[in-house]
This record gives C-alpha cells, sequence and structure tokens, in this order.
C-alpha cells in the first residue's frame, strides 16, 4: 500500500460526502412535485406522457397499487429485451452482423437487465447488436436505476408520512426520476466521457493493419452513452466483454475516478434525501456512517491483499502486487477501490478481473454483496436494504431494554419485523441453496474455471452476484449453459422481487401509522451507539450465514496458498 | 389493476424512446461533430491506412518494436467454431485470463514468461505487468520500468545506442494524473510509432 493509493481513496470518499446533501437535496425537490431549474425544459414533456397515458399526476396509490404498477412495467420491459434479442438480425443499426440470440441466453440477459443485476453470460461485441445495446439495454439501464429509486421513495415516504393511506405516484416517480435526475445528469458526463476517449458511433468495427502488418479488428459502438448509465444507475453491464477494464469504456484515470463517483452519487444522495423526508437530516448521516464504517473495512481488507499480492508469484522474485487480471493505468489502489466500490454498491462493473484477484482480496466483494450491498448499495436498493436492517437493529435494541421499539416517529412493530427478516432471509435461501444445487449438478461442476476451492468460489460467487442483483463475476465460470441461465435468472428474480414486495407492505404499513414525538425513553438514531449497533446487526447476520460458505471458498484457499498448495485441473 | 395498464403501456414506450434512441442518438450526433476522433475510437492512421487505435494494445512480437503485456483474448478456432484458440490483443473480443491465484496454470505461465525475459535480460529483475495479463487482453500500456527493461533488446535489434532509446522512454512516459490518479505508464503504441520515426531520420 503507498501513501498516493490511500490518497486517491481517501479523495475519491471526501468528494462523495461533499456531493451528498446538494443530490439528496435535489431528489428530495423531485420527488416531492417541486420545480427544478431543468423544468421549463422537461416539465413539457413529462405533461406530455401524463397526458397520453390518462395519468394524473395529483393522484397517488396505495402501496399495493404502486407496486402492480411497478410489475406490470416490468412485464413490458422484459419483453421488448427479450424479443429485441431474439430478432435483432432482422432488424437495423447492425453492422458487425449479430444472429439471433439463443433463447436461454436471452431469458436470463432479459431478466438481469430488468433487475438491475446485468449479469451477463455473453460477450457484448460478439453478441449485441448497436440497436440491441441502446434500445434494449441502454433503456434498461434507465428504468431499472429509476425504479430501485422510486421504490426507496415509496418506503422513505412510509416512515416520512403518517396517518395517510397512500406513498406516492409510481408513474409520477418513475417519470419524473428518468426525466430529471437520470437524464439530465447523463447527458452531459457522457459528452465528457467522448472527450476522454470513450467511442459514440454507429459505425461498423474498424479494421487497422498494425506495425507489424497484422489484421487487427477493432470493436467499437454507440458506448459512452451507455457508460454513463451503467455506473450511475448502479447496473455495471458492460458494452464490451471486458466491461469496464476496456480502454474503450474506461480509457483513463479520469474517466475511471468519474466512473466510481457515478456508481455512489445517487446512493449515498438518498441517506441524506431521507434524512430531509423525515425532518432530520442527521437521521441520513447516521446510516451514512455506518455504510462509510463498512466500506472503509472493504478497501483496507482488498487493497492491503492486492498489495501484498500472490505469494506464489512473489517467490519468483515479482514485485509490485497483483497485478494478473489488472490494467496498468489504473495499477492496485484503484483496482482495489474499484472492486469495492462496485461490489458495496449493486454495479457490478469492473476494472479488475474479480477471479484473478488474491483469495482475500476476492473475498471482500464476495462479502460485499452477501451483506446485500447496502455499503451505499444498488440506487435504491441500497437504501431500503439498509432500511430493512435498520428496523432489525431497532428491534434488537427494543428487546434489550423492553419497549416497543420507534424509528423516525414511528413504532416499529410485528409486522415489519417479520417482513424485514422476510426480506433479508430470502437472500441466503438464494445464494447457498442455488450453490449447494449446482455442486450436484456435473455439468454445471465441469463449468468452473479453476480447480480446487477457487472454483467453488465461482460458483458461489455467480448465484450472490445474481441474487443481490450486482452482476460482477468470477468470470471464469462458463455460465452461458442452459442450467446457469435458467438458475441464475431464477435467482436474480427472486433477489429482486421478493426483497421488493415484503419492503413495499412495511411502506404501507408505515404510512398508515400515527407519528409520535420521541421523548427520554426513546432510542436517539442519530449517534455513535446507533451507528454501532447497526453495523453489529449486519455484521453478526452476515457472518452467522455465510461464514460456513465462505470457510469452504475465499477462506481455504488462502489457508492453502499459506501452505504452499496449488490446484491443477483434473 | 386494469386502470394500470394504460399508463404501463404509454410511459413504458415513452421512456424507452427517449432514453433507448433520443438520448444514445442525440449524444451520437453531438459527439461525431464536437469530438470526431475519439467518437471513432482514437484511431491513428499512417498514409491513409488505420495503424491501430492509440487506446488499444496491439500484439508485437518483433525484437524491434517494444512488447506490451500479455494478452489472454482468444478467437473462435477456424476447424471448430465451438473451441476458441489463443489471439493475444483480439480488439473485437476482449477478456481475461481469469486464472485463479492458486490455480497451477497461472504460475507455470507465468514462470515460462519469465524465463524467457531473464533470458532477453539477464540480471535485471523483470517488472510483473510483463508476466501477468491484463484484465481486458487489450491494455494499451506498460510500466516505465517494462519499457526500460526492453531497452537493451530493442537497442541492439535496431542498432541504435540505449541512450538514446532511453530518451525517447522517458519522452513517452505519462505520469499520474495532477499527480494522483492512475499510475506512471508508457503507451506502447505510441512509443514504438516514435520509434519508427526516429529511425526514419
Amino acid at each position: 500500500m503507498t501513501v498516493i493509493g490511500w490518497a486517491q481513496i481517501l479523495i475519491f470518499f471526501a468528494i462523495i460526502v461533499a456531493l451528498t446533501p446538494p443530490v439528496g437535496g435535489y431528489m428530495t425537490r423531485v420527488f416531492n412535485g417541486e420545480r427544478t431549474f431543468l423544468s421549463p425544459i422537461l416539465r413539457p414533456v413529462e405533461v406530455a406522457i401524463y397526458k397520453i397515458s390518462g395519468v394524473d399526476e395529483r393522484q397517488e396509490q396505495h402501496a399495493v397499487t404502486y407496486t402492480v404498477g411497478m410489475l406490470l412495467f416490468h412485464v413490458g420491459a422484459f419483453l421488448i429485451l427479450y424479443v429485441l434479442m431474439r430478432v435483432q438480425q432482422a432488424l437495423p443499426f447492425n453492422p458487425a452482423g449479430q444472429t439471433a440470440v439463443a433463447p436461454d441466453l436471452s431469458f436470463n440477459t432479459a431478466v438481469s437487465f430488468i433487475t438491475n443485476t446485468n449479469w451477463q453470460n455473453y460477450g457484448g461485441e460478439t453478441t449485441m447488436s448497436y440497436l440491441v445495446q441502446m434500445l434494449g439495454l441502454t433503456h434498461q439501464n434507465f428504468l431499472s436505476a429509476a425504479t430501485g429509486i422510486v421504490l426507496a421513495m415509496a418506503l422513505i415516504r412510509g416512515f416520512a408520512r403518517h396517518s395517510v393511506r397512500t406513498v406516492g405516484n409510481f408513474w409520477v416517480d418513475i417519470t419524473r426520476c428518468t426525466l430529471y435526475i437520470l437524464i439530465p445528469i447523463c447527458v452531459p458526463v457522457a459528452l465528457f466521457f467522448v472527450w476522454d476517449g470513450i467511442p459514440q458511433t454507429l459505425g461498423s468495427y474498424v479494421d487497422a493493419t498494425t506495425l507489424e502488418g497484422v489484421k487487427q479488428t477493432i470493436a467499437v459502438g454507440p458506448v459512452a452513452s451507455q457508460e454513463v448509465i451503467k455506473m450511475l444507475g448502479t447496473n455495471g453491464g458492460g458494452f464490451f466483454n471486458a466491461n469496464s477494464a476496456h480502454p474503450f469504456e474506461n480509457p483513463t484515470a479520469l474517466s475511471n475516478f468519474v466512473e466510481m463517483l457515478l456508481i455512489f452519487v445517487l446512493g449515498a444522495g438518498l441517506t441524506n434525501t431521507f434524512g430531509r423526508m423525515v425532518g432530520n437530516q442527521r437521521q441520513g448521516w447516521a446510516i451514512f456512517a455506518a455504510m462509510a464504517l463498512l466500506f472503509f473495512v472493504g478497501v483496507a481488507v482488498c487493497y492491503a491483499a492486492e498489495a501484498h499480492g500472490n505469494d506464489f508469484l512473489n517467490a519468483l522474485g515479482l514485485t509490485g502486487g497483483n497485478m494478473e487480471g489488472k490494467e496498468v493505468r489504473f495499477g492496485i489502489a484503484a483496482s482495489s477501490l474499484f472492486t469495492v466500490v462496485t461490489t458495496a454498491a449493486s454495479c457490478g462493473a469492473v476494472i479488475a478481473m474479480h477471479d484473478s484477484l488474491t483469495a482475500i482480496g476476492g473475498m471482500v466483494p464476495l462479502i460485499n454483496m452477501q451483506l446485500g450491498e447496502i455499503i451505499i448499495g444498488g440506487v435504491g436498493a441500497g437504501m431500503y436494504g439498509m432500511l430493512l436492517f435498520v428496523i432489525i437493529a431497532i428491534f434488537v435494541a427494543g428487546l434489550m431494554v423492553g419497549r416497543t421499539p420507534e424509528y423516525v416517529g414511528k413504532k416499529i412493530e410485528a409486522k415489519e419485523v417479520k417482513m424485514a427478516m422476510l426480506a433479508i432471509l430470502i437472500l441466503p435461501l438464494m445464494y447457498l441453496g442455488w450453490t449447494a444445487v449446482a455442486m450436484q449438478v456435473p455439468s454445471a461442476v465441469s463449468a468452473m474455471g479453476n480447480p480446487g476451492p477457487h472454483g467453488f468460489s465461482e460458483v458461489l460467487y455467480a448465484y450472490v452476484s445474481q441474487t443481490a442483483n450486482n452482476g460482477s463475476a468470477f468470470a471464469g465460470l462458463s455460465g452461458n449453459t442452459m442450467f446457469y441461465n435458467l438458475s441464475g435468472a431464477i435467482a436474480m428474480l427472486v433477489g429482486r422481487f421478493w426483497m421488493i414486495i415484503p419492503k413495499m407492505a412495511i411502506a404501507g404499513s408505515l404510512a398508515a401509522k400515527k407519528s409520535i414525538p420521541p421523548s427520554v425513553g426513546t432510542f436517539p438514531t442519530t449517534g455513535g451507539l446507533f451507528v454501532g449497533l447497526l453495523v453489529g446487526v449486519i455484521v453478526i447476520i452476515g457472518g452467522l450465514t455465510f461464514f460456513p460458505a465462505l470457510a469452504l471458498g475465499p477462506i481455504v484457499e488462502q489457508l492453502a496458498s499459506n501452505a504452499g498448495t496449488l490446484f491443477s485441473a483434473n | 389493476m386494469l386502470r394500470e395498464i394504460r399508463p404501463a403501456i404509454v410511459v413504458l414506450v415513452a421512456l424507452t424512446l427517449i432514453t433507448g434512441l433520443v438520448y444514445p442518438l442525440a449524444m451520437t450526433g453531438i459527439a461525431q461533430v464536437v469530438f470526431p476522433y475519439q467518437a471513432n475510437g482514437s484511431m491513428i492512421t499512417q498514409n491513409g491506412h488505420v495503424v491501430g487505435s492509440q487506446l488499444i494494445g496491439q500484439n508485437f512480437t518483433s525484437a524491434k518494436y517494444f512488447h506490451g503485456r500479455p494478452s489472454a483474448t482468444t478467437a473462435p478456432d477456424p476447424k471448430d467454431p465451438s473451441k476458441t484458440i489463443a489471439a493475444p490483443y483480439n480488439a473485437a473480443n476482449s477478456g481475461a485470463s481469469n486464472l485463479g491465484p492458486t490455480n497451477k496454470a497461472l504460475i507455470d505461465r507465468v514462470k515460462g514468461d519469465l524465463a524467457t525475459l531473464q533470458k532477453e535480460n539477464p540480471g535485471t529483475p523483470v517488472p510483473i505487468d510483463l508476466v501477468t495479463t491484463s484484465a481486458s487482453g487489450l491494455d494499451p500500456d506498460i510500466s516505465p520500468e517494462a519499457a526500460l527493461f526492453q531497452v537493451p533488446r530493442v537497442a541492439k535489434a535496431r542498432n541504435l545506442p540505449e541512450d538514446q532509446i532511453r530518451q525517447l522512454v522517458d519522452d513517452n512516459t505519462e505520469g499520474r494524473l495532477f499527480g494522483l490518479l492512475g499510475e506512471p505508464r508508457v503507451n506502447v503504441l505510441q512509443l514504438n510509432l516514435a520509434l519508427d520515426r526516429l529511425a526514419a531520420k
């Protein structure tokens, strides 16, 4: 580890802290339906959408109606994406002549993009036409992100309001989120990315003749416009197979820095939006502090492990850390930081191949995802995931003193706690259940790209990543098989929607409750004690659930490495 | 519930068209006018031919050129399309080795590359980026140490003084951005183009 490395990490985090209040404030205005500086341009578009769709923007919905609207929206989005992939060979904007995507791969990919996972069992430049990349994938990058944000808003409103039956209007929220938050950030940053070297063209792949006279075909495309929303919406699906490690997705240290900021900015801002909506920004900062604590532990461990490098290579006299699967322009520090950022949030873009991380370095992203991506988290999803843990933490605190727990003026009762536990327990069922099933399927085992415990880590990582809607991979696993495509799709659907449904039940039930003023007996939720309790609950639930699986993968691999054991295929 | 079907269709179609067509096509239009070089992939042309992209590495093998990092990219096997063969720096199919840290195949590969390089420049420690594959398989850069390591070979193959080549490496070394972000690096294609220009003088 170097001083410059840590300086990069600390400056990154300082900028996120500085951006949190203004971004949180802006989002509050947007979701309260107030005018913003963009209203003169965007308001006519917004009104036209409501008019044609017959939406009355002043009429709010009950939590159930809100959820139904969201689900219908996703059925439509799935169909558009699936059909586009199946018939792309007959559609325009296909200079590379990509053929129809196979049914099971199309299914997995469509599910992957509507759930904000962006798990990829394909390589973008060898599979998808420009039309699918734009109309199918870029558009889902926007809408799955907007969905996450508006669902978090519904839960936040549940806490913030009292004695009402409604949590907002899904159609208004999704329209305003896309028009006023996502697009205005994407337009200037996309142009900045082009300036920095990211292609934005509909032209065909370029044939170059290298200095040594060999033909090199260079894939290009409308990359910049997708790159921005891929990061901002914590989607993470690469235009190219190598994702953000590809020089055309991430050409310089500057583009890399901006990409990391984009991943965190909205998720961090939402903590502040929460604080503002419940009337005390310190409530938001307390949640932010718990996230920050977990974040820095992850960065420190991952960076230390990667800087230390691979003992087997160090023994050959090589120095400079673990450079296998990393790019020179990023180096160890930025690669470690990005790895933690992308899995703390539910982004899943990568600039270093997670499969080639050291055992302990690779365990950090795995744990980040297993905790449910609540360290900043996916846009919206991180916020509501964290609020579920808050409910559990408050419940535990209530048990300790024998008093009905309260949080921001709302009594937390049996229904909320049951629903929160349901949401939290569904994740390990998918992570661990599918991994166990895959271990019994010979074709699934033979798809591993590495021998020994690392192969097990690949499969565990695949299901954790898909259930948590992250999308990064230990990519040595050959995931494009019928078994992985289908089981992965189920994990993604359950991981997304079985989190959302209990969470919306909580939102509806909280909104209907009375607000009670704080008394001397109220547990203060803006101080260090609360932050410590929250982190403690997260670590205990995570540790109890996942330690056995981790012991079989990264932990035993590190022990084997210490003992000088290598693994070879067959 | 039925009342939600019309907004579901209209809002979905409207937002799909805005974010999936209007936005990317508008960005393409603006980018092509304002930054045409970058928007088309930062291609370098010489005598009217594209010789590569400034941002994409190439598979240099000749002794008179600086070499990039090992690349793990592949291409379909011409004999059997269901299989793949090694195709370093295949810019139409980016990818990495994905070898784990305790995989014997990784350690064996590194040992092999290491032995070749040690023969080329005995007694000098081999920089780690020269024996590890990059994440994209298309890494355009090597570390300054990796470039300096190759100076004796290139100087000998070109019959030029080592000091002159070393100077060229220094001139083509890019530092950290603002002295802070990223790592010092040398763009291999640009260095080799500069080398050709030097030799032509």
